[in-house]
């Protein structure tokens, strides 16, 4: 039953949940002897109370949103891409490629082409295990889960035997040529007048994954494929009766979502390290599941929810630097507003539910589908 | 009634018969801002068969749930044997003798038959006691009400009305003395539902109560003694049977005049559009589903398919729609179309203007969280007129066209917008046929047209089909509703067990016969197909 207006589904619901969320880490705090509100402003201070807090912040949530995009693209298919952390890093390892074997001549080429590198990257990672779903039967959840320790590995190998310049001892490749330096964020915003620190990460890929946004809303509720897409992740049987092909929409699911999820190399390989080390991606591949969810599977809620995490990310952090807090309390926060916004998500809903219905007349719409009903 | 007491409950004794068995006082239940039963009153007299009509939707479910103790009621009073009762949970109406026998057997199904009427009612923590009882009185059963089935044997090795007769002996190993079932013979064929009413006239002859809810006027009419018409949540009319007739029921029903009958021209039929030959498939389990179907529909008439669920009907409408593979051949228009491979999906039949009305709406022909515009276009999305560019499709056009659609097929409310779940079984079904008919195909596949649709809708949708195949149209229509078939159709062809077992004009045969041949018999000298 959609008895729920929209506005209370998207923004009230998650509101509570992540007052919720925010609650008990403040309990969490105290039972660690500590105070939660010094501990919310270190946090909100340190993330959002200055352009250095604001790059770092946006530069997580850049990563985000690309990881988000990806799990939610293939969330409309009814799959459970878990594999955006394997993606990213094979995504790393295509723009690393691009970067340092092709001579670019200025950087916008070489976004260009770094970006479809990663992209193709990624998604060649996501197609092996939609193949195997689509075809063989196997659960892309288990595959994704197992291609991103593959992923690892790989990433491991190749550092180490392949990129790794001579006589260095870190798993790592080669710094990427000079020619190939992204705009710092500082420098963009300083092109409009903006005053933004150039100190922080923060790069031009930011206004690509606002571009990713805006494309993923118009290829999922404006294209045909997009259509299929939602078709067949809402019933399969519906959507072989319609002539739509299940293994098509499966393979082309993943290859969107891989590639979504390996354009994030441009940001954390190609924008910030410069080149590509071991672990780059730092459990952005996960976080892109709560973003997901979060985000209730929308662009725009992706990006919103990218947000909110890049904040509990460099908050978090800050939290580590400032306070006598541990920094794994960061993860608690996390959890706690993935556990609330996700995976309890209906313990809200239903209460919201039955107060809503309680203190207000369903809208008329429903009334009358209900009346024709009889 | 001795075979109770083994039970070790003492038995509940028979009411007087002048007391009520069941009755309920001003019971009303709402969900949100729908009202779903409203100050419900109904008594039924020991030893009687009550029918309980009522369109989908109308409340009757909600109603039995609230006896059964799945709901708990708003308002009202239960009584039983005129003691107040209260219901707040299943074990309670068992308690209550309140037997329940739903649409969709609950069972287990590689459980044997004793094992499913023991199991809840178990004596104690060994089995073997309770299995010897229960054996013993499955079989006085047996004797006793046509009840034959075999203890030993596993569920999902019986017949769907053999499967019901254990739900029976269930409800009865627990002294229920009070039976409701909920439309028993949608899945039954004739023979098999006029045995139950057997069976329901031989418990109501040991004083048992029954009560029947169903949407079928003629089982009304056929057994009970006294029916209730619900509408809109309210009980509209408790009437005798005997004092009433069809079309006094259905007007009750609907809240207008329903022609219960279709009206139409005798069939034109032209050139042949589809050919079917040698149809075989055979399914993942190496079961030969389709034995060689070879049948033809032309245009400007509609052949009628009929037979009991699960004899083939499906398989065939889902190999001539695209969605199976099979072996033999189809011609439409006299081109050949393919079977397997790339070439054989939705898409490619529908280039073939091949339209196709799936018997499971909700699973198939609909996806319920898309908007009615949204299922308007499905399956004929790939259309150029539905893009705005290369890249991305026209929804204001879409949008527009689809309540244009709504409109001319009478679907309510005719908002585009709505998700399909918001719509009432029988608006969901205009809008399959909004979107096939619309496109004008030459061939139409129906599959249970008027499957779970209230009355009025039927009426509307059996005239949309008359008027398509006047318009030259050929029709093909499965339904296992023998009433429809015989109604809609001007040729019969009926299935069984994968094959055609004859063919009949509908003026030149009757219910008894195709049921006959629905259940694999046919005379002498008629060749099975």
């Amino acid at each position: 039953m959609d008895r729920l207006p929209p506005w209370v589904d998207v923004v009230l619901i998650p509101i509570i949940s992540l007052i919720l969320a925010f609650l008990i880490s403040g309990l969490v705090i105290i039972g660690i002897k500590e105070d939660p509100v010094e501990a919310m402003r270190t946090m909100v201070q340190g993330a959002l109370g200055s352009s250095y807090g604001w790059g770092y912040t946006l530069y997580y949530a850049t990563n985000f949103m690309f990881t988000g995009l990806a799990v939610s693209v293939a969330f409309r298919a009814s799959l459970f891409n878990i594999g955006g952390e394997g993606q990213a890093m094979m995504g790393g390892l295509g723009v690393a490629l691009a970067c340092l074997f092709i001579p670019w001549p200025h950087w916008s080429f070489a976004l260009v082409g770094a970006t479809l590198s990663g992209a193709a990257f990624g998604a060649l990672w996501a197609a092996i295990p939609a193949y195997l779903q689509a075809k063989k039967g196997s659960h892309i959840v288990i595959t994704t889960i197992m291609f991103n320790f593959i992923a690892a590995s790989v990433l491991n190998y190749v550092l180490v035997n392949q990129l790794r310049p001579q006589g260095s001892m870190d798993p790592a490749s080669g710094r990427f040529p000079d020619t190939v330096a992204l705009p710092n964020l500082g420098d963009i915003l300083g092109l409009v007048g903006i005053p933004f620190s150039r100190s922080t990460p923060a790069n031009i890929t930011l206004f690509v994954a606002l571009i990713a946004c805006v494309a993923v809303w118009l290829l999922i509720f404006r294209s045909r494929l997009g259509y299929q897409i939602r078709a067949f992740g809402k019933s399969e049987p519906a959507t072989v009766y319609a002539g739509i092909s299940p293994v098509k929409i499966t393979m082309l699911t993943m290859l969107i979502s891989g590639g979504l999820a390996g354009m994030m190399a441009i940001n954390n390989v190609m924008g910030e390290a410069e080149r590509l080390v071991l672990n780059a991606v730092e459990g952005a591949g996960f976080i892109g599941i709560a973003v997901a969810l979060m985000g209730r599977n929308h662009p725009f809620g992706v990006f919103i929810a990218a947000l909110l995490f890049g904040f509990l990310y460099q908050g978090g952090a800050e939290l580590g630097l400032w306070t006598s807090i541990p920094i794994e309390l960061r993860i608690v926060v996390q959890a706690l507003v993935i556990l609330f916004t996700g995976a309890l998500d209906n313990m809200v809903r239903m209460g919201v539910e039955a107060i809503y219905t309680r203190f207000r007349k369903a809208p008329p719409e429903v009334i009358k589908a209900a009346e024709a009903a009889e | 009634m001795d075979w109770t007491k083994p039970q070790g409950r003492p038995a509940t004794a028979a009411p007087p018969p002048d007391v009520p068995a069941i009755e309920l006082k001003g019971i009303s239940k709402a969900f949100g801002p729908v009202q779903a039963s409203k100050d419900i009153a109904i008594r039924v007299m020991p030893g009687t068969i009550h029918g309980i009509i009522g369109e989908n939707g109308a409340g009757k479910s909600t109603l039995m749930s609230i006896l059964y103790g799945f709901y708990k009621a708003d308002a009202g009073e239960i009584f039983i044997s005129g003691q107040k009762t209260d219901i707040p949970d299943s074990q309670s109406a068992i308690r209550a003798g309140i037997g329940m026998v739903f649409q969709h057997f609950k069972l287990v199904q590689n459980f044997t038959v004793l094992e499913n009427v023991v199991l809840g009612a178990e004596d104690g923590a060994l089995l073997k006691p309770s299995l010897a009882k229960a054996r013993k009185l499955l079989k006085e059963l047996a004797e006793e009400y046509e009840l034959e089935v075999d203890p030993d044997e596993r569920i999902e090795e019986l017949s769907v009305g053999h499967q019901q007769r254990v739900e029976i002996l269930k409800a009865l190993y627990r002294q229920a003395n009070i039976l409701i079932l909920d439309e028993p013979t949608g899945v039954l064929t004739p023979a098999e539902a006029d045995h139950l009413f057997r069976i329901l006239e031989g418990l109501k002859a040991e004083g048992k109560t029954i009560i029947l809810i169903t949407h079928k006027l003629r089982e009304i009419m056929e057994i009970t003694d006294t029916v209730s018409v619900m509408r809109r949540g309210e009980m509209t009319a408790t009437v005798k049977t005997a004092e009433t007739s069809p079309e006094e029921l259905a007007e009750l029903m609907v809240g207008r005049k329903v022609l219960l009958r279709v009206d139409k021209k005798p069939a034109t039929p032209g050139k042949t559009v589809l050919e079917v030959e040698n149809l075989r498939v055979v399914d993942d389990d190496g079961v030969e589903r389709l034995r060689g179907i070879s049948l033809n529909v032309r245009a400007g008439e509609i052949l009628g398919i009929a037979g009991v669920s699960g004899n083939g009907q499906s398989q065939l409408l889902e190999v001539l729609g695209g969605i199976e593979e099979a072996t033999g051949s189809i011609r439409v228009n006299g081109d050949e179309v393919d079977l397997t491979g790339r070439h054989s999906d939705g898409q490619t039949r529908r280039a073939r203007s091949i339209a196709h009305v799936p018997e499971d709406r909700q699973a198939r022909g609909l996806i319920m969280d898309f908007t009615a515009w949204e299922n308007i276009v499905f399956g004929y999305h790939h259309d150029p007129a539905y893009q705005k560019n290369a890249l991305l499709m026209d929804n204001a056009k879409m949008v527009a066209e689809a309540e244009a659609k709504m409109q001319r097929f009478d679907v309510r409310p005719p908002n585009p917008q709505l998700s399909a779940k918001n719509f009432s079984g029988g608006n969901q079904q205009k809008i399959v046929l909004a979107r096939e008919i619309e496109r004008n195909p030459d061939l139409l596949l129906v599959g249970q047209p008027t499957r779970g649709v209230d009355i009025g809708a039927i009426e509307f949708i059996h005239q949309q089909l008359i008027e398509l195949r006047d318009a030259g149209k050929a029709i093909l229509l499965v339904s296992v509703e023998l009433d429809e078939i015989l109604s809609l159709s001007d040729r019969i062809a009926v299935m069984f067990d994968g094959r055609i077992m004859g063919e009949r004009l509908p003026s030149e045969t009757d219910v008894r016969e195709l049921g006959l041949m629905m259940a694999g018999i046919t005379d002498e000298g008629e060749e099975a197909a």
